[in-house]
């Protein structure tokens, strides 16, 4: 099952590069390279908000019966997140350096608790739980790209 | 919340928990900052004027253990995956112990007042204690047992160990007799290099690589880094103990396990700034300032311990003690305290903010 749960985390640590990528071109207010990097961010967290809501969840949810639990919580955080990523695609759009910086910030410390409560609670309770799953559900995961 | 495991995923307590914590802390620390200004020099020449002793507390208990017990309030649950349990009313009995407790030991210490030193020992105790054991509660439930939370327990017990070393100086002070001065050393180092050293150590394994995007820490140091800080903390204070009959082996013995301690904190301390120059956020970050200043005293302070070891001029100047305290206290935990509250405090407003019932979405964002 580890195999799983590496992966996804590997996605968290993608993404968190090139989170850093997007901010520094927003940074020296380089507009068109900000604007694809923000882009490529937002697709590679979208990707991997979808592996979680579209695979991982459901089958967590179907094999403990656990729909109102654990799992509604990171979708409502998903949600949030979603929320910030298109604010900070607006800030782009409007050249608005300082606007983005705070979004960006804000968005930081909401991903990486979001990131520290799937590693350190989530994924170990999906690993008890669907131990026997783990290359049907990597599978599927990795059928869903960019 | 599944009934089982006691495991929540919920979102973190009600803000009103931690932030109770987070507010009276920098009100804690001005008062240190007042009575230093007020009292001017006078205030940092000898290790025992009242004075001293008072800004000492105002800042150890006020400022870092108030952050400290808020910052867990909040963390347990999203580190963890178990809150603590029944929150508003723990969080409230707590702050309020704590904050009788430190107005009255400050007081007490300044006006060199008996009874309200007494006051002070209860209320202090009943606070500390009813916050170890929930958090003990909390941490023993833990989803899984990573370096953080080793360093996390280790932290609450070490807080216990310094309490009850307090309880005892208290006595000389509420009833005039002497104390030995060892068991005031031990006390301190057991609130410093573990209650304090040890939160800290435990919760950068997490936070530095999260939120300031650095590599991770090395393994090896995350297995063994907070457990040999705690053994050593046992060696080193049954060594310091049996020095006092004035043996000249165990004045070796004592000192190699101090000079051991040092060192090990330098090493959290290096390895940490050199992690924060591999930082992948290149954009500037005030957090990462503050953490980086702390880092520097810390070590400052360790080598300076080790050196004063093996070099008897520098032990016997008069100003030493005075110098690792403030390196200790203000340069490392008081800066490293301040770079996690200048993150978490303006994001649980967000949060707050962010869900409260009918707010519009577009939320201000934190800068
Ligand atoms: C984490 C918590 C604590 C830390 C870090 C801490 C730190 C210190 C330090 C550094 C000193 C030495 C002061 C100096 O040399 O001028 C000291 C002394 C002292 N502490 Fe604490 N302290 C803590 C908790 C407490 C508590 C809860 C109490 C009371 C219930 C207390 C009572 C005392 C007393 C009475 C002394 C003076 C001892 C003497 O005169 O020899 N401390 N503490
Ligand atoms: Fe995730």
């Amino acid at each position: 099952m580890t195999k799983l749960i590496n992966a996804l985390i590997a996605e968290h640590r993608a993404c968190d590069d090139e989170f850093a990528l997007a901010e520094k071109a927003v940074a020296d207010q380089e507009w068109t390279k900000a604007a694809e990097l923000c882009r490529h961010f937002v697709q590679s967290m979208e990707c991997h908000l979808r592996h979680e809501e579209e695979v991982l969840f459901p089958a967590f949810e179907e094999r403990t019966g656990m729909t109102s639990g654990p799992t509604r919580v990171m979708r409502m955080e998903h949600e949030d997140m979603r929320q910030l990523f298109h604010d900070m695609e607006e800030s782009i759009k409007n050249k608005d350096r300082e606007g983005y910086l705070g979004q960006s910030e804000t968005l930081l410390i909401l991903m990486q608790q979001h990131n520290m409560k799937e590693e350190n609670i989530l994924y170990p309770m999906v690993q008890n739980a669907l131990r026997a799953d783990q290359d049907n559900i990597l599978a599927k995961i990795k059928s869903i790209a960019v | 919340m599944n009934s089982k495991t006691g495991l929540s995923l919920t979102q973190a307590p009600p803000i009103s928990v931690p932030l109770r914590f987070f507010l009276t802390a920098p009100l804690f620390g001005l008062a240190a900052a007042i009575l230093f200004f007020w009292f001017g020099p006078a205030a940092i020449e000898t290790r025992w004027s009242p004075v001293t002793l008072a800004i000492t507390h105002l800042l150890t208990l006020g400022f870092l253990l108030m952050a400290i017990i808020g910052a867990m309030m909040q963390m347990l649950p999203v580190m963890v995956g178990s809150p603590l349990n029944r929150p508003r009313v723990l969080s409230t009995v707590v702050h309020v112990f704590l904050c009788l407790g430190l107005l009255a030991l400050a007081c007490g210490f300044l006006f060199t007042n008996k009874i309200l030193i007494i006051i002070s020992m209860p209320s202090l105790a009943a606070g500390l204690l009813l916050f170890a054991g929930a958090a003990s509660t909390s941490l023993m439930r833990a989803a899984t047992i990573n370096a953080t939370v080793t360093g996390m327990r280790l932290s609450v017990a070490a807080l216990v160990v310094t309490l009850v070393l307090a309880l005892i100086v208290s006595t000389g002070h509420a009833w005039s007799w002497h104390v030995p001065k060892t068991i005031t050393n031990v006390h301190m180092t057991w609130g410093l290099v573990g209650t304090v050293s040890l939160l800290i150590i435990g919760v950068a394994y997490e936070v530095v690589p999260m939120f300031q995007m650095t590599p991770a820490y090395p393994g090896w140091m995350k297995r063994r880094f907070t457990t040999l800080l705690f053994i050593g903390l046992l060696l080193w204070s049954a060594l310091y103990a049996l020095q006092s009959n004035g043996s000249t082996l165990m004045t070796v013995l004592a000192d190699l396990a101090s000079s051991f301690l040092a060192l090990w904190l330098l090493v959290f301390a290096v390895i940490t700034y050199r992690l924060q120059g591999q930082r992948k956020r290149r954009t500037p970050d005030v957090s990462v300032h503050f953490w980086r200043t702390g880092l520097i005293c810390l070590g400052l302070c360790a080598v300076l311990w080790v050196v004063s070891r093996l070099w008897p001029a520098l032990d016997n100047w008069p100003r030493l003690n005075m110098l690792l305290g403030v390196l200790m206290i203000v340069g490392f935990a008081v800066s490293v305290i301040n770079a996690m509250l200048y993150k978490i405090a303006p994001f649980l407003v967000w949060l707050h903010s962010q869900h409260l019932p009918g707010s519009a979405r577009a939320i201000p964002n934190m800068n």
